[in-house]
């Protein structure tokens, strides 16, 4: 095409493209908008969405699973072994409790909401619910405590799991020194009482 | 209003020179100019300083770290390979599937599983879909790099479509921790099928649209065409892929010429750039190149969907991720290009290595290369087509 | 009522009044066209704008006015003082000034002066200077761009704009603006752009120069206004806002304020020329001085609307692109159309 040809068809061109695209834009004044009001309107999400944790403490059995599976280690434990005349009762799932939960903090702020929490737990007592709206102005309101445990409680477990775990080493004690002295005699027609006084071995 | 850089007197060649940063010195007529971290057209913190004559650049140096996450070194600590995938998600977060899907595919070979059908299916169709996504969001926003506000609220109105389907299935619409080691965290719901090819039926003519608006409108194409012109040969020697090489001519797609999924069940083609408005490797073959894989990935979607097996998305993944001591190099193609993970395991749970292979990084190498003798007003959509996201260039 | 009629019969006082009235329209004007301007560009983007501050956002120029004025005035610690300050002003002064030549109405034009046309495109030249002052003076490259940029701009399309101009004067006889709107009075027939009231062989030969020459002349007046596709001076993607960066508060408020001021005067300055000014279109049904005042403001906000309705649409040129549009297309088509309508008007 010579050159004044190629000049007109260019300027026809650009014209041309120039009233689709108004012609386009024109038409887009008359469609509803998509946006919504926010505050006021707000969109149902689906059942699966990702959002805040929340945890049923009443069903946790404190496994721990959650927390070595958080990639970023936004999840805190701490257990208190129970000792077996304690009854924590079961969970809606049927797992017997046997751990007492004195801690299992959150900090929301560190989770990235991945969701590899949720799987791991045995008694699905870690979701993740649809709740977006949870900003707040101090940091330190960031991290959940979702554990109910008073601090008295928690002192009174802690003592009870000592003086069992005391006992129990006491015991295991006594075992080995029964087990040594019965070495060291060798006859032995009937079997020494269990019931020998505490000793300490070296 | 000269600006004198505090610099060693090492590199200074003769008082009171201008030295760039890469140690050349400046002639009397040029001028440093910074297009700096915070700039509302480098997609990110990008930094490039650019040594201009009046408007014509002379040269451009990148300067890129500002979003450097570590990801490689997490992925070393993590407890288990499962771990990992939220921080695949994070480095290029706006084509997650595609991260995850790379690294989930490494695993799985390193481990020498086989995943089911049904998790094939569903990982393309999620491919697929996040291709269509991430391209939106590169055309959309190269729309406003050349001044055109409103076709990106257009994209945006369908990617809002595509993020609803993942929201539906995996629960989050950015990050998705979706396709994990074996299989996927969760199946897709019962409307999952409908919604979708409800999705494929709208979007088509929306390209159509986008076309009409901007892509074939004359002062854009007078922007893009003959602009940064990448060749062939540069393309290839420069390592770049995904649009940026195919844009320059250069018939090559990972799904197709290094299969890593199920690619070749489906009948789609990989698109080229031909120079239809310009010189063949311009702006505007990528951005066309962009638009038409967005049509090709719907075909494949529509037939994917078509074909979904039943079974179990779960029934593969393992219990106990502790792959034999060894190394994998994977590279699958994502909207940006070849994203490689190279994992060596030493036989632990955990990762000894993972190096990662981000397309946009290497892409951006290439950009001084293409920018000689432009002026800054193009320099803004050369770096636009190149299409980098910077959490992926920095990882 | 003695002294009022004194006061208002005194020569300087009457002036003062007459060069007020603009102002308060183009304040009046700015919020109208603030809050068209988003609401428009919202629904072209399928979505929409204000929706809080009162009724779906109305009261929403005025929260932008008030958060303006309430801005820390900054300015850079190696900023040329006096030119930053300056700036803003001048490039009002010479929008502003154009307004006194402007007819409103039959019975209201600020300066009946017989040189109109010449004195606007004159005063409004000096928009460049107040621009390149402001680029410079911020002390900020990306700010020198935008100026350097927006004084070749504006100065290219002064050239088409003028000789559109000088096309709609060979046609109506007079450069000044009251006598060129008289001219068309009559209703819609009679307006400049569908060829003039002349007998039908001259208004039919007429008719395409006259049509071509409005377009060119509103190509030229989105480029004055540096409005996209002409938008680079403050191509917000690439220079953030090109020479208004460093500016904040009243001053940014002043450039703005100045550019949808400017934006009325190109589009009064077509209407005036082309589509009869304040004239009715109807002829002599809903004519009269307060009628015209309506028509010529319906017809500036019609053009408003091009204005907004273009900007949401199309990617901006590039410098050199602009200026190969200015030189090389639009200059010749109106040479050709200076020289074709003065031989049809000798006929």
């Amino acid at each position: 095409m010579s050159a004044l040809r190629k000049y007109f068809a260019n300027i026809f061109h650009s014209l041309y493209t120039v009233i689709v695209g108004m012609k386009i834009t024109f038409r887009h004044l008359f469609v509803p908008a998509v946006t919504i009001q926010y505050p006021s309107v707000k969109l149902k999400l689906p059942e699966r969405a990702r959002n805040r944790l929340y945890v049923n403490i009443d069903d946790c059995i404190g496994c721990d699973q959650c927390s070595m599976a958080c990639p970023v280690d936004c999840i805190t434990i701490e257990t208190i072994k129970a000792t077996p005349d304690q009854d924590l009762g079961v969970t809606s799932t049927g797992n017997k409790k046997r751990l007492y939960v004195p801690t299992f903090d959150i900090d929301i702020a560190k989770c990235c909401y991945c969701g590899l929490c949720v799987p791991p737990c045995p008694t699905e007592c870690i979701v993740m619910t649809d709740v977006y709206e949870f900003s707040e102005f101090d940091r330190k309101n960031l991290v959940y405590n979702f554990s109910r445990m008073t601090p008295a409680e928690t002192a009174v477990a802690k003592e009870r799991a000592r003086k069992a775990e005391e006992e129990a080493a006491a015991k295991k004690a006594a075992a080995a020194a029964a087990a040594a002295a019965k070495q060291a005699a060798p006859v032995q027609p009937k079997p020494e009482p269990p019931q020998s006084p505490p000793t300490t071995t070296q | 209003m000269t600006e004198s850089q505090v610099l060693p007197t090492t590199y200074v060649t003769q008082p009171g020179a201008i030295v760039t940063s890469s140690g050349r010195t400046l002639h009397t007529d040029e001028m440093i100019i910074n297009m700096g971290p915070q700039h509302p057209s480098t997609h990110g913190v990008l930094r490039l300083e650019i040594v201009v004559d009046g408007e014509i650049i002379v040269d451009v140096i990148p300067h890129i770290g500002y979003l450097h996450r570590c990801f490689e070194k997490h992925a070393e600590h993590m407890t288990n390979y499962q771990q990992v995938i939220p921080y695949c998600d994070r480095m290029d977060y706006v084509a997650s599937m595609n991260n995850d899907h790379g690294y989930a595919v490494a695993v799985e070979r390193l481990l020498k599983i086989q995943v089911p059908e049904r998790v094939e299916y569903i990982r393309v169709i999620m491919a697929e879909l996040q291709r269509i996504a991430s391209h939106l969001i590169a055309i959309g926003t190269y729309g406003i790099d050349a001044g055109a506000f409103t076709p990106f609220l257009y994209c945006f109105t369908d990617r809002e479509k595509i993020l609803d389907l993942f929201e539906m299935t995996c629960g989050a619409r950015l990050l998705y921790n979706y396709i994990w080691v074996g299989g996927l965290s969760h199946d897709i719901p019962p409307r999952f099928v409908e919604q979708a090819k409800e999705f494929c039926k709208y979007f088509r003519p929306r390209i159509k649209q986008f076309n009409d608006l901007l892509t074939y409108n004359e002062i854009f194409v007078k922007r893009t065409a003959n602009v940064g012109v990448l060749p062939k040969d540069v393309a290839i020697n420069y390592s770049s892929s995904g649009p940026m090489l195919r844009g320059s001519g250069v018939n090559w797609d990972l799904r197709r010429d290094d299969p890593y999924s199920i690619y070749d069940r489906f009948e789609w083609e990989p698109q080229v750039g031909k120079g239809e408005v310009g010189t063949v490797g311009d702006c505007w073959d990528r951005h066309i190149v962009r638009m038409r894989e967005m049509e090709q990935s719907v075909n494949i979607i529509e037939q994917a969907l078509a074909k979904i097996p039943e079974g179990n998305v779960q029934a593969a993944i393992p219990k106990r991720i502790r792959p034999d001591a060894g190394e994998v190099y994977v590279r699958t193609e994502t909207p940006r290009g070849e994203l490689g993970y190279y994992i060596i395991s030493d036989g632990t749970a955990s990762p000894y290595r993972v190096k990662v292979r981000a397309p946009a990084f290497v892409n951006l190498s290439v950009l001084p290369e293409i920018s000689h003798g432009a002026m800054i007003a193009d320099l803004v959509l050369i770096a636009g087509s190149v299409d980098i996201v910077l959490g992926e260039v920095d990882r | 009522m003695e002294t009022i009629q004194a006061i208002l019969s005194n020569d300087i006082v009457d002036a003062v009044l007459l060069s007020i009235l603009p102002i308060v329209f183009i304040l009046l004007y700015a919020l109208v066209t603030l809050y068209t301007e988003m609401k428009v560009a919202a629904h072209i983007q399928d979505r929409v704008a204000y929706m809080r501050t009162g009724w779906h956002g109305v009261l929403q120029p005025f929260a932008d006015i008030l958060k303006l004025l309430q801005k820390e005035d900054t300015i850079a610690a190696n900023a040329d003082k006096f030119l930053f300050i300056l700036a803003p002003y001048i490039v009002f002064i010479g929008t502003y000034g154009g307004y006194a030549v402007i007819p409103f109405s039959s019975i209201y034009i600020g300066s009946n002066i017989n040189l109109g046309a010449f004195f606007l495109i004159a005063a409004s030249s000096l928009v460049v200077i107040g621009i390149l002052m402001g680029g410079w003076a911020s002390n900020n490259k990306w700010s020198i761009f935008g100026g350097m940029r927006s004084a070749a701009q504006m100065v290219s399309y002064e050239i088409p704009t003028a000789l559109a101009v000088v096309v709609a004067t060979m046609i109506t006889g007079s450069l000044n603006l009251q006598d060129v709107t008289r001219f068309q009075d009559g209703g819609i027939q009679n307006w400049v752009v569908f060829g003039g009231p002349f007998p039908l062989v001259q208004r039919l030969l007429l008719l395409p120069f006259t049509l071509i020459t409005f377009l060119i002349l509103f190509t030229a007046s989105l480029a004055e206004v540096n409005r996209t596709p002409f938008d680079l001076p403050e191509a917000e993607s690439e220079l953030v806002q090109g020479f208004n960066t460093e500016y904040s508060g009243m001053r940014f408020a002043m450039f703005y304020l100045a550019e949808y001021a400017n934006m009325f005067l190109v589009s009064a300055v077509a209407v005036s020329f082309f589509l009869g000014g304040w004239t009715s279109p109807f002829g002599s049904f809903l004519s009269g001085p307060v009628w015209g005042i309506f028509w010529f403001i319906a017809k500036g906000m019609v053009f408003i609307f091009l204005h907004i309705w273009i900007r949401w649409t199309l990617p901006r040129l590039r410098v050199d692109q602009l200026m190969y549009t200015s030189w090389k297309v639009l200059t010749p088509f109106l040479f050709v159309c200076i020289f074709t309508v003065g031989l049809i008007l000798v006929m």
